[in-house]
């Protein structure tokens, strides 16, 4: 008896029984269904959150003042807090060790205008190692310079989103614009970064010198004449960030004078590691699907030895027959064993088509790519096949061990 | 009336002659019981039976309802071994064979035709036919030319795609007939083929039968009817599991022995 032979004769039993043996295969369905939804989206996410860690710059920290207190670790009264400033930058580059870029980020907003197109946008005063910093490079023209910096210099680079906002296809390189009214040379556009982990368009933004914003565009009043906003610190490969971070503190308690035992008024953080215990929640929850999947296909296989008993019972005349006709114990056995694995890869292929469905919306809903690949499909269908095999053995040896005669004379 | 029923008809002029010793015995049962135990009862389904059935021979068993037939007609079929005794088919002992070894026996050199039928439901004729090729070792090719073959041999060439429920009981018995001969068995075994056909239907069967024996099969029937052991050669009679009568009409046909020669 071939593989083949045993193929065809359990699909002509489960055609005979179509409706019951797709019911009886829901528990593998959803068994199935949530091991693909479950690697699916667990890999989409994890994709997104990893794409969103590596669009803050790998290997860095940020530094905010304020204390860790309030909201998302800023108090709410930022504008009273001792702000980070430029002697901060130069101390920070002088005595921690590793490194190797640091710049500050002044945001405001304000209006920027080409012509007569008229786009209201993040106006960001920063260092010239930003782009290095942020893993963010100027994609056309030039990045900033220290000389830009020194003199104050109104040039500005773009994020894609001005950029589109103001030039539409124009080459804006050269271009002068006014931002705030006043009149700026584009000597840069940014590659493209898309959303940060809040859902905020990076790209929509416009790069000016530390210095230019500081005097000119971002609310006068409200700034100290050397305040740099956050403050990102790139470090090299070999650093340690957890050690880099120490070193921070210390050296800005040090040079804020804060008192042993007082409170930090500011913060350094690594955005990094924040990300990386989002996915850490979602681990959890990979770990509930996971279990999820296993119960089902546990249930599931129940299910398909309940209806392989109720199956060999039926037929057993039939069994009877085969083996008085020359069938092996172990023909009987593989046959049933087809028929169980036959019925679970059915169910596995119907799982597989609901769970893509399944993860396709979910991952459209969270904006998170769909990460289908060929291996969950295998993984997928070796559960179902194995549950067979599993849950099959049982009424596989007691369909082969049945006695001929008492079989053929059974009703 | 056909060739066969004439022959016997004129045969049973002849009084009972014992089988020729040419014809070596097919099946050799010595000192053969089969106990069955329920609980503390046992019941002694054959008891101490010995026999010999040549090849190319057409035997009858007769005898009551729980006489012993079915179960002699089950260990000659190798689907089940003797409590006690030797029962030798084709020359080798049963008691010694392995289970695959009794499948491979029933599936190469007996055939088996049931009451009942046993056809398979919703299958078409010529796959019931292919059935026991599918177990074969080795498992032929010409699988469906075989089935087709046994099927026109049967009668039944145009009905191969026939379902079990668009044939006649006879019509059934016949597909059955195609699957028992389908791999050249050397013995044929039919416990109440005619049980449940009406009286003309069955004297077909037996005809069949008759036709199959003159081809050299060894065919043994059971039956209760008279009229349909009658077609046979041999009659033997079982009552509480022993053999009470043992009669033979004529000796094997020269023809059948003929025809043993060339197979
Ligand atoms: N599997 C069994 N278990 C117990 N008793 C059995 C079994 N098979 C047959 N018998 C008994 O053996 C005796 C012979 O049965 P059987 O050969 O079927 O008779 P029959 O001549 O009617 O075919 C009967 O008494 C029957 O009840
Ligand atoms: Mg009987």
């Amino acid at each position: 008896m071939t593989l083949f032979d045993s193929l065809a004769i359990a699909w002509t039993a489960l055609r005979s029984n179509l409706l019951r043996s797709i019911l009886t295969t829901l528990g593998i369905i959803i068994g199935v269904a949530s091991v693909i939804i479950l690697v699916s989206v667990g890999s989409g996410a994890r994709v997104e959150v990893e794409k969103q860690i590596a669009s803050l710059g790998s290997n860095m920290l940020v530094v905010f003042s304020g204390s860790s207190r309030g909201m998302g670790g800023r108090s709410a009264g930022a504008g009273t807090d001792l702000p980070i400033a430029e002697g901060d930058v130069a101390a920070i580059r002088d005595k921690v060790q590793g490194v190797i870029a640091i710049s500050g980020q002044l945001n405001g907003s304000g209006p920027v205008v080409n012509g007569n197109t008229n786009w209201t946008t993040t106006l960001s005063g920063v260092h010239p190692d930003f782009a290095t910093v942020r893993d963010w490079p100027v994609r056309a023209g030039r990045d900033f310079t220290p000389q830009d910096i020194r003199a104050s210099a109104k040039v500005v680079i773009l994020g894609q989103t001005a950029v589109k906002q103001l030039f539409q296809d124009e080459d804006p390189i050269g271009a002068t614009i006014r931002v705030k009214s006043a009149p700026f040379q584009v000597i840069g556009v940014l590659a493209p970064k898309g959303q940060s982990a809040m859902g905020r368009d990076q790209d929509d933004v416009a790069l000016i010198p530390m210095t230019t914003a500081r005097g000119y565009i971002v609310g006068k009043s409200q700034v100290q004449s050397d305040q740099v906003g956050q403050l990102y610190i790139k470090f090299d490969n070999s650093t340690d960030l957890k050690d880099a971070q120490e070193q921070i503190e210390t050296l800005l308690r040090q040079r804020r004078r804060i008192q042993p035992g007082a409170e930090d008024n500011f913060n350094v953080r690594n955005l990094a590691e924040t990300m990386k215990a989002r996915t850490e929640v979602l681990s959890t929850m990979t770990y509930l699907l996971a279990a999820t999947s296993v119960i089902s296909l546990i249930v599931g296989g129940i299910g398909i030895m309940n209806i392989m008993l109720v199956s060999v019972t039926e037929r057993t005349r039939e069994i009877g027959l085969r083996l008085a006709v020359g069938a092996r114990q172990r023909d009987i056995m593989r046959q049933f064993l087809v028929e169980a694995v036959t019925l679970c890869l059915i169910g596995g292929l119907i799982g597989i088509a609901l769970g893509v469905g399944a993860a396709a919306i979910v991952a459209n809903a969270a904006d998170w790519p769909v990460v289908i690949s060929p291996a969950v499909i295998a993984l997928a269908m070796a559960a179902a096949a194995g549950t067979g095999i599993v849950f099959g053995y049982f009424p596989a040896r007691r369909a082969s061990g049945l006695n001929p005669i008492e079989a053929l004379r059974s009703e | 009336m056909n060739s066969v029923a004439a022959i016997i008809e004129a045969s049973q002029v002849s009084a009972p002659v014992a089988p020729q010793s040419a014809a070596p015995a097919l099946i050799r049962a010595s000192g053969v019981s089969k106990i069955y135990r329920m609980g503390d009862q046992t019941v002694r389904a054959l008891d101490d039976v010995s026999l010999e059935i040549a090849k190319g021979d057409f035997v009858a068993i007769m005898g009551a309802s729980g006489s012993g037939k079915s179960t002699m007609m089950n260990l000659i079929g190798a689907l089940d071994r003797p409590t006690t005794g030797h029962l030798a088919i084709d020359g080798r002992d049963i008691a010694t064979m392995s289970s695959d070894e009794l499948a491979d026996l029933r599936n190469g050199t007996i055939g088996f035709v049931f009451q009942q039928f046993n056809l398979l439901p919703r299958t078409p004729a010529l796959n019931q036919v292919i059935l026991p090729l599918l177990y074969a070792h080795p498992r032929p090719d010409d699988l469906e030319a075989r089935a087709h073959h046994r099927l026109e041999q049967v009668g039944l060439g145009k009905r191969t795609d026939h379902l079990p429920s668009q044939l006649s009981g006879g019509q059934q018995q016949r597909v059955a007939i195609a699957r028992a001969l389908i791999n050249n068995p050397k013995i044929l075994l039919a416990d109440e083929p005619t049980g449940a056909l009406d009286t003309k239907t069955s004297e077909e069967i037996m005809k069949l039968f008759g036709e199959l024996n003159a081809e050299g099969i060894t065919v043994i029937i059971v039956t209760h009817e008279p009229d349909i052991a009658d077609f046979a050669r041999r009659k033997l009679v079982f009552r509480d599991g022993k053999i009470i009568d043992d009669t033979e009409r004529a000796p094997l046909k020269a023809a059948t022995a003929a025809k043993d020669r060339v197979l």
